[in-house]
């Protein structure tokens, strides 16, 4: 069995997902014979390669042409090495980056595809897969129909593997830059630059909800708080359709899952849709002045009160410490 | 000629409703349920509207894949404004690999310039269609909308990233999926009701497509997750802190 894993990446090194789709890989080609092959494309990305390196042979698609990932030209170019390297397993981690391009690899390669999938078992010879369906109110096991099979995995699905003390080999690939699709463009990327680790790969995510008037509050006391355990700040739809919070922070169904070792949720009354990216944390603490809010019914501690006293004086705490 | 927007739907459980899995673990439970547009899909309806309202040229025409029951779903697009409808005779539920061929072969004959649709369907929540088919087709996407500035040529697209808000340039035809945040679909008006009794809803069956299923994805066991935990009401923040210094290992 071959796995290819697509190299999500900052342009100098894996993003926390790719290295967790990497352990993922080497779960599923575990037999004589198998391999893991991480492909890193871009433009100039020779430090991003060294990193995969350090995990398993890497194939590298560096050009000019490449250098934002515009799924029509890199669906191509993966779906081109899926063919010529005989890949079993097409392979990346749950993202808007994988949801865009593997999708898209995925239409150019069968459609024998599975996302956000959070384990596999073995059946004699077929795999089956487990992915969560209805916002994470079921579990569904399915089988795939079809060759190569293409999977987004949650990167809290798997741990990321050890590095190896000497580096895989770094082989270029060979692709038609005349023939990338050149009906795209991409623009430009209003990012925003934080201080805070990103919620999806933070130990501690402060997240907050309605319950949060301003901006300023926002970052005063779920930034605050977040910050007193080096962690990152999450929000609700809500917030992110109020304007408060950027779309990135927003954690949920539609938005980014987490599972940290500890969930605190501020002032966020619990749709099913926010639970479904955050009820696999290990601890979750829910403070909300309504005890009736369903946030408390997936918490393991509740306080019943008004955010605006509990959280100040739980900054005060850890402060005097 | 006109521009042609092709608005595939997909009619799945209102997201108010209890998810139950049936006895023999194979299905969900919709004896109880009442079924909507996908949100995300009514988005893209919306959107469509805003576009026809826009520029001068623009036929809206809403696509269902399913069963008698869905003209239920397709009523309410065509009540919101759109044109006219389409139901291709199926029986649900289709992987998204089958819905895009189905679909790629609705966009070979009516030749939309755009195809607007949900980015996922809130109930098995792939989030892969609109890629698969951009990709059979061989045309430019932008998923996850949150703004489309369309010209004569094309359209600027802001999609919403896990690093922030991305803008792409796409030429017509494109296809281009819409996140929650490119607008708020309109309710259905009493004159707009009326209208839609009037309006065309076409039916396809797979033969006249010349499409023949052939299932990707094979479900083979469903299972109930509950997410409910003991939790311990707590009064202070002192206990508090004192609960997470036991139970966590970040002090």
């Amino acid at each position: 069995m071959h796995v290819l894993v697509l190299a999500e990446h900052d342009g100098d090194r894996l993003r926390a997902g790719t290295t967790a789709a990497l352990g993922f890989a080497r779960r599923l080609a575990n037999g004589d014979g198998d391999r893991v092959t991480c492909l890193v494309l871009g433009d100039s990305v020779a430090t991003v390669a060294d990193d995969a390196a350090a995990f398993c042979p890497v194939l590298l698609g560096s050009h000019a042409d490449l250098a934002e990932p515009l799924a029509d030209r890199w669906a191509e170019v993966t779906a081109g090495v899926v063919r010529s390297e005989s890949v079993d397993i097409l392979l990346g981690a749950s993202s808007t980056f994988s949801r865009d391009i593997l999708g898209r690899a995925g239409g150019l390669l069968g459609g024998a595809m599975a996302s956000d999938v959070t384990g596999f078992l073995r059946d004699g010879d077929r795999l089956v897969w487990q992915r969560p369906m209805y916002a994470g109110a079921v579990t569904a096991s399915v089988v795939l129909h079809g060759s190569p099979l293409i999977i987004t995995v949650r990167p809290t699905a798997a741990e990321p593997p050890e590095r190896n003390s000497s580096p895989a080999a770094i082989t270029p690939i060979n692709f038609d830059v005349e023939r990338l699709p050149t009906s795209t463009g991409h623009l430009g990327l209003d990012g925003r630059p934080s201080h805070r680790p990103d919620v999806t790969e933070a130990r501690v995510v402060v997240s907050g909800g309605r319950g949060l008037k301003t901006t300023e509050d926002f970052e005063r006391l779920v930034g605050g708080l977040a910050d007193r355990f080096e962690g990152a700040t999450g929000s609700s739809r809500a917030l992110v359709d109020a304007g408060l919070t950027p779309n990135d922070l927003q954690v949920g169904q539609t938005g980014k899952v987490v599972a940290p070792e500890l969930y605190i949720a501020v002032g966020i009354s619990g749709a099913v849709q926010h639970l479904a990216g955050m009820k696999n944390s290990r601890v979750i603490v829910a403070i909300n002045s309504d005890p009736h809010a369903p946030i408390f019914e997936v918490a393991d501690y509740g306080i019943v009160g008004d955010l605006y006293d509990i959280v100040p004086e739980m900054i005060q705490h850890l402060d005097a410490d | 000629m006109s521009f042609l927007v092709l608005v595939p739907t997909k009619r799945v459980p209102d997201t108010d409703g209890v998810i139950r899995v049936t006895p023999d673990e194979l299905d969900v439970d919709t004896s109880h349920l009442s079924f909507v547009i996908n949100p995300f899909d009514a988005i893209a309806v919306e959107e469509a509207l805003r576009l026809r309202e826009r520029r001068e040229d623009v036929e809206v025409v809403v696509v269902g894949i399913g069963g008698e029951a869905y003209e239920d779903e397709l009523r309410t697009a065509l009540a919101m404004g759109a044109d006219r409808a389409i139901r291709v005779d199926a029986a649900e539920p289709l992987d998204p690999w089958n819905v895009a061929c189905i679909l790629s072969e609705l966009a070979r004959r009516l030749e939309p310039r755009l195809v607007l649709m949900g980015k996922q369907a809130v109930d098995d929540d792939s989030a892969q269609t609109g890629q698969f088919l951009a990709a059979r087709l061989g045309w430019p996407q932008a998923t996850f909308a949150s703004r489309i500035d369309d010209s004569d040529h094309g359209a600027e697209v802001a999609r919403e990233t896990d690093h922030g808000i991305e803008t792409l340039s796409v030429t017509w035809p494109a296809v281009i999926t819409a996140d929650l945040r490119l607008n708020e679909p309109r309710y259905a008006s009493l004159p707009g009701i009326l209208a839609a009794r009037g309006k065309p809803i076409e039916e396809m069956s797979l033969e006249e497509l010349g499409i023949e299923i052939e299932p990707r994805v094979e479900l083979v066991g469903l299972q109930q997750v509950s997410s409910q935990r003991t939790g311990q009401q707590l009064e202070t923040v002192t206990e508090l802190l004192e609960c997470l210094r036991e139970n966590t290992e970040l002090f």
